[in-house]
Parts: structure tokens; C-alpha cells; sequence
């Protein structure tokens, strides 16, 4: 991991001098024999673990999923080439809408409550000069519970009945009983709130990182010009985390989109689709009894191909920032 | 997105292991400290920051832990108080025997077992081709293993699945079979990359040397790469740990088989039928055991997730 320059240099030299490599080789003529004795055969040998499940597990369903999308499939009878047919049926289902609706309000949501969180926590954090360990274990350890049993608790935290956890906790505020899960309004909040909680440590580890990687000189720079912790923290410490931030937040993106447990676990869509989100509407299509592997498909392509053209917008937007 | 970076130290390796010399310093310079508009304030942020870590992130897991032991009609009536008819330990042992919690939590180890070793030997082999042998298509391969860091997992979901059902060529079904889900685990671009990048800066010296004295590349691997990657080794673990125990969506879809099945499948499943104590007991024994593990290895845990976000941005 810790490298230094003194090394890449001498490896350059050496891939200049080294008789065995470089264009020295390419020039003699190439048999199958001398492939063997130069090693080709062990090397491709110790490269089949990474072909054959790279192969079989990565580049095939890749190219699979895009054959897919243009034929009808269901497994009991043999595959159509039925044209853009999936995709229009995808984009003329009523459901689309909503489910695009709540999934961005799920990200809107995520990114109000669990962006800024983490940034100030991590930036508290990095000036604690005791026991800091411990605040870190402290903010990781929700990232360490299984999602599953995440969720499955906070279902009990929501139930709506007066004594439920949250509701007695409200009460002592003298608020509530919320409906928590059970109202078309409050589920998504609530499906978020625990979607951040479960999250944000591993956020906040990235942000600390970062944030020791700072160079003190720029501080040290800092203070001869007279500026006080505000203005550290908003003129050297912001720009400086500037690369990591732009990060963080076009990955929150991108995972918010492809969010499945919480809804699914939560609420299973309800009440009154108020949760569907997209990924729960592509497993729905395969695997919610239809058995319609087409029409799934071609929605997690039409969503991946959202996803790469805001990821390409931002980085185009962002580099002319972050340089 | 994906450019994989190792994070370049500005000060030495090692700082965070030895807290307990710090010479380094942060926003608030120590003439800072001294100032007492800075140190109050300071002070204060860093004790209500303990506090809400402690409601927030401890607190969940200790109601849980309260509520493990505690009779359902406690925890249906007054959830917030403690003990009021006493503790029920009968709950943990009901949930881990009765309801089988051994059983799938061995399935779950099983396999987040399987899951790392596929996913070491795939990063190790592959990142030694990509980064020391250096074959002729080794740009190519490269190249392909970085692309599917760009799609997203969405996409795979699908095709992966009927790909599991019907394995191109030796035509086998993997369904209900643990290697459905050891093998596509193999297949993170992440993993290989981290460790191409970590032989990339190994000095080449060392295999030229092993090479001068007659080692062919199975024995360079074996002695000299396999011992030097030790430390990414770790951190390669860790990540394929968590991932494994974390996994639901993929392990639902694949094992049908209750028998099969892990226990992030199988609680929400016990939830239906299961009284809720017994159920909370469940729970909290299958958050104990990560915890464990976590405050164990925490260093590298949180280490690994530092990482995580260098080699991401």
C-alpha cells in the first residue's frame, strides 16, 4: 500500500533494461513452443480463476442482460426477439411513474438527512484528541449490524401503537403517536431515517480519512494570514475535502437508487405503493410470480443508463471545480 | 469513479497506531486551545458529539439487547423501561435451539467462508497476472475487469440469476447450491484491482531476483507474492466478510432451500410466526456476533473503510 517514488523509478529502469521483456521479445518469432517456455501456458493457468468467474459471473450476464432486454423470456417458453417491445411496455407501466417518484424522493431525502450529517460529525471528530478511537467505533457500529436485522428492528421502533418504542419516546416530548410505516406520507421518511442511521458511519470513517490526509502546512499557512477556526474549517478544510465530498455524493446517489431491503422489508411497497421504488418494481417483474425476465431487465438497463449519464453530467460539471 | 488510488501518505504510515504521540495537528491549532472562546465551545461539541453517538449509535443495539431478554408483554407495554417483571433468559436459548438461529447462523458463516476464499484466490491470481506476469492481453483483461466497476449491480441481478440457473456450458443448475452464491462473490472488480494496485508498488527487484534463480511464475506466486500480500490480504478479507454476512437480496433469490438458507433470509421470514422476545433474542444474537468480530479486528475494519473511499475517489 505505502509507496515511494524511489521505487516506481527503479521499476521503470528495470522494465527498460530487462532483456525478457519490451519489445526484445515481440521481435523473435512467436511459436506456440516458445509461448509455452516463456511462460504463456502458467500464466494464463494462474489467470483461469479470474477469467472462468469473471467470464461466467460478470462479462456474460453483462452482455446477457443486454440481449435480454430485446427478447421475451420467461423460461417456460423459448426466447422472442420482440424488439424495443420491453422497453415500451416498461415506460407505459402506470406504476413507472410513481415508482420513479418515490425513488428520487428517497434520494432527496437520504441526501438531506445523511449528507451533511456525517461531514460535520467526521470534521467534530477529527479535532478530538482523546479516545477518538472510541468515537469512531462508536459512529461505525450501526454499519456492523447485518441490514437485515437493521430493519427488522426498526420495524419494531415504528410500531405505530402508542407504546410503541418511538411513540413512547415521542410522548415524553409531549408529541405523537406517529403512524410511523402505516401512512402513505410518513413511510418514506421512516424507510430513510433508518436507511441513514444504517449508513452514515461508514460515511463518516471515508471523511475522516480524508480529513487526516489534509496537509497541516495549509493551516499553518492559515493562521500567518490571520484566520480563525471558522475560517479554517470553511477555506481550507472544505476545499481540501472538496474531491472526496463530490464523491460521496454521486455514489449516495447512484446507491439510493438501487435501494431494495428497506423497502422491501419494510413494507413491501405499501401503503399504497407509497414505497415502490424502481429496484422493487424490477424484482417484481422476474421474481414477484410474472416471471417477465425481459421487461426486468430492460428496466435495470433504461436505470443504469440514467445513472451513467448523471454520473458522466456530474463529473463533467465537477472537474472544472475540483481541480 | 473508479480510478484506484492508494492513499499517499503525507505523514508517516502508521500514525493512527500511536495515538499517544501527536504531533500532528488539525483545524484548531494548540494557540487555538488555549483561547478560551475556542476551547469551551470546542469541549462542549465534543462531549454533546460523545453523547448523541452514544443515543444514536449504542442505543438501538443495547434496547436490543434489553429487549432480548425481556417477556413480549414488557416489551409490547413499556418498551422504554427496564425489567419491570424481570428477565427472561429462557428467550436467547429458545431462539438460538428452537428456531434453529445454530443452524442458519452456520449457514451464514458457511457461507461468508466460501464467499472469501473464492474472492481471495480470484484477487490474488488475478491481481498477480495483471500487475507482475504482465501477458500479452493483460491490458485488455484490465481493462475488461475495470469496466464492471461502471455497471451497476442492478443490472446483473437478472441475467446473473438465470445465468445460475442454467451455467453456460457445463449446464448445471447452482440453485440451492452455496457455490451460486460463492462464485458471482468472486467477480468484484473492486477486489482485484486493490490488489493489483498493491503489487504495482511492490519492488520488481524481488521477482527478478526469484526469476534470475530459476523460479517459474507458480513458485514466484507462491513463495514470494502470496507471503508479501499479507497486509492487503486483510483488508480484502474484511470487506469480503461484510459483504457476505451482509448480503440478502442475491442469498434470497438463490436458496430456496430453508435448509440452505442464511439467517439474513431466514429472520424476516421467523418474523410471521415467531413470538416477538424469541424474535428479538434472534435478532440480537445475529447482531452480537459481528459486533464481536468488529470490536476484534476494529482497527482493520475501519481502516478498510477509510480505504474504501481512497480507492473509490
Amino acid at each position: 500500500m505505502m509507496t515511494s517514488t524511489t521505487v516506481r523509478t527503479s521499476e521503470a529502469v528495470l522494465r527498460e533494461e530487462s532483456p525478457q521483456r519490451g519489445p526484445g521479445r515481440a521481435r523473435r518469432r512467436r511459436t506456440p513452443v516458445t509461448w509455452v517456455r516463456g511462460g504463456g501456458l502458467s500464466t494464463l493457468v494462474i489467470a483461469l480463476p479470474l477469467l472462468l468467474v469473471f467470464g461466467l459471473f460478470s462479462w456474460f450476464p453483462i452482455v446477457r442482460a443486454v440481449v435480454m432486454s430485446f427478447q421475451f423470456t420467461n423460461l417456460v417458453t423459448p426466447a422472442e426477439w420482440v424488439g424495443l417491445e420491453n422497453f415500451t411496455y416498461v415506460l407505459s407501466d402506470p406504476l413507472l411513474t410513481t415508482a420513479v417518484r418515490n425513488t428520487l424522493w428517497f434520494a432527496l431525502l437520504a441526501l438531506v438527512l445523511g449528507y451533511p450529517v456525517p461531514l460535520v460529525a467526521a470534521v467534530l471528530m477529527s479535532e478530538v484528541r482523546r479516545m477518538r478511537g472510541l468515537y469512531a467505533a462508536l459512529a461505525y457500529l450501526p454499519v456492523v449490524v447485518p441490514p437485515v436485522v437493521a430493519v427488522l428492528l426498526w420495524k419494531t421502533f415504528y410500531s405505530a401503537s402508542e407504546t410503541g418504542v418511538f411513540n413512547t419516546i415521542a410522548g415524553w416530548f409531549g408529541l405523537g403517536p406517529f403512524p410511523w410505516l402505516q401512512d402513505q406520507a410518513w413511510a418514506m421518511p421512516s424507510l430513510v431515517l433508518e436507511a441513514t442511521w444504517a449508513a452514515a458511519g461508514g460515511t463518516v470513517i471515508i471523511y475522516l480519512a480524508a480529513l487526516t490526509g489534509v496537509a497541516p502546512e495549509l493551516y499553518d499557512a492559515a493562521e500567518v494570514d490571520g484566520a480563525g477556526v471558522w475560517r479554517k474549517v470553511w477555506h481550507v478544510t472544505m476545499p481540501q475535502l472538496r474531491g472526496v465530498l463530490f464523491v460521496t455524493f454521486i455514489l449516495q446517489i447512484i446507491g439510493t437508487a438501487q435501494v431494495f431491503t428497506e423497502p422491501y422489508l419494510f413494507t413491501g411497497g405499501g401503503p399504497a405503493n407509497s414505497t415502490t421504488t424502481v429496484l422493487l418494481m424490477i424484482y417484481n417483474y422476474a421474481f414477484g410470480g410474472r416471471g417477465d425476465y425481459g421487461a426486468a431487465t430492460a428496466l435495470s438497463l433504461l436505470l443504469a443508463l440514467v445513472l451513467a449519464v448523471l454520473s458522466a453530467v456530474y463529473f463533467k460539471l465537477t472537474s472544472r471545480w475540483s481541480s | 469513479m473508479a480510478v484506484v488510488t492508494t492513499p499517499a501518505p503525507r505523514r508517516p504510515a502508521g500514525r493512527r497506531r500511536a495515538p499517544a504521540s501527536e504531533p500532528e495537528r488539525g483545524i484548531v491549532s494548540d494557540a487555538d486551545r488555549r483561547r478560551r472562546s475556542v476551547r469551551w465551545p470546542l469541549r462542549a461539541s465534543h462531549v454533546a458529539l460523545l453523547v448523541a453517538l452514544v443515543v444514536v449509535g449504542l442505543g438501538p443495539i443495547l434496547w436490543l439487547a434489553k429487549a432480548a431478554v425481556t417477556p413480549t408483554q414488557d416489551t409490547l407495554r413499556t418498551p422504554m423501561a427496564l425489567f419491570p417483571h424481570g428477565v427472561d433468559w429462557a428467550n436467547l436459548s429458545e431462539a438460538w435451539s428452537r428456531f434453529e438461529i445454530d443452524h442458519y447462523f452456520g449457514n451464514t458463516m458457511w457461507l461468508a467462508l466460501g464467499s472469501w476464499a473464492v474472492q481471495l484466490v480470484v484477487a490474488v491470481t488475478g491481481g498477480y497476472v495483471l500487475s507482475v506476469l504482465r501477458p500479452a492481453y493483460g491490458k485488455v483483461l484490465t481493462a475488461l475487469v475495470l469496466g464492471t466497476l461502471f455497471v451497476p449491480a442492478v443490472v446483473l441481478l437478472v441475467p446473473l440469476y438465470l445465468t445460475v440457473l442454467d451455467v453456460p456450458f457445463v449446464h448445471v443448475s447452482l440453485i440451492n447450491s452455496f457455490w451460486a452464491v460463492w462464485l458471482p462473490a468472486g467477480a468484484s472488480a473492486f477486489n482485484v484491482l486493490l490488489v493489483k494496485r498493491f503489487f504495482d508498488n511492490l519492488p520488481r527487484e524481488i521477482f527478478e531476483a526469484a526469476r534470475v534463480d530459476g523460479a517459474g511464475p507458480f513458485r514466484v506466486g507462491w513463495s514470494i507474492v502470496v507471503p508479501l500480500s499479507k497486509p492487503i490480504l486483510g483488508v480484502v478479507s474484511v470487506f469480503a466478510f461484510i459483504a457476505a454476512w451482509k448480503d440478502f437480496l442475491w442469498p434470497l433469490l438463490v436458496l430456496r432451500d430453508v435448509d440452505k438458507q442464511p439467517l439474513s433470509v431466514r429472520l424476516p421470514a421467523l418474523e410471521s410466526y415467531v413470538e416477538l422476545d424469541v424474535f428479538l433474542a434472534a435478532l440480537a444474537i445475529s447482531t452480537a456476533i459481528p459486533i464481536v468480530i468488529f470490536l476484534i479486528f476494529q482497527r482493520t475494519f475501519l481502516r478498510g473503510a477509510g480505504l474504501g473511499g481512497a480507492v473509490k475517489g
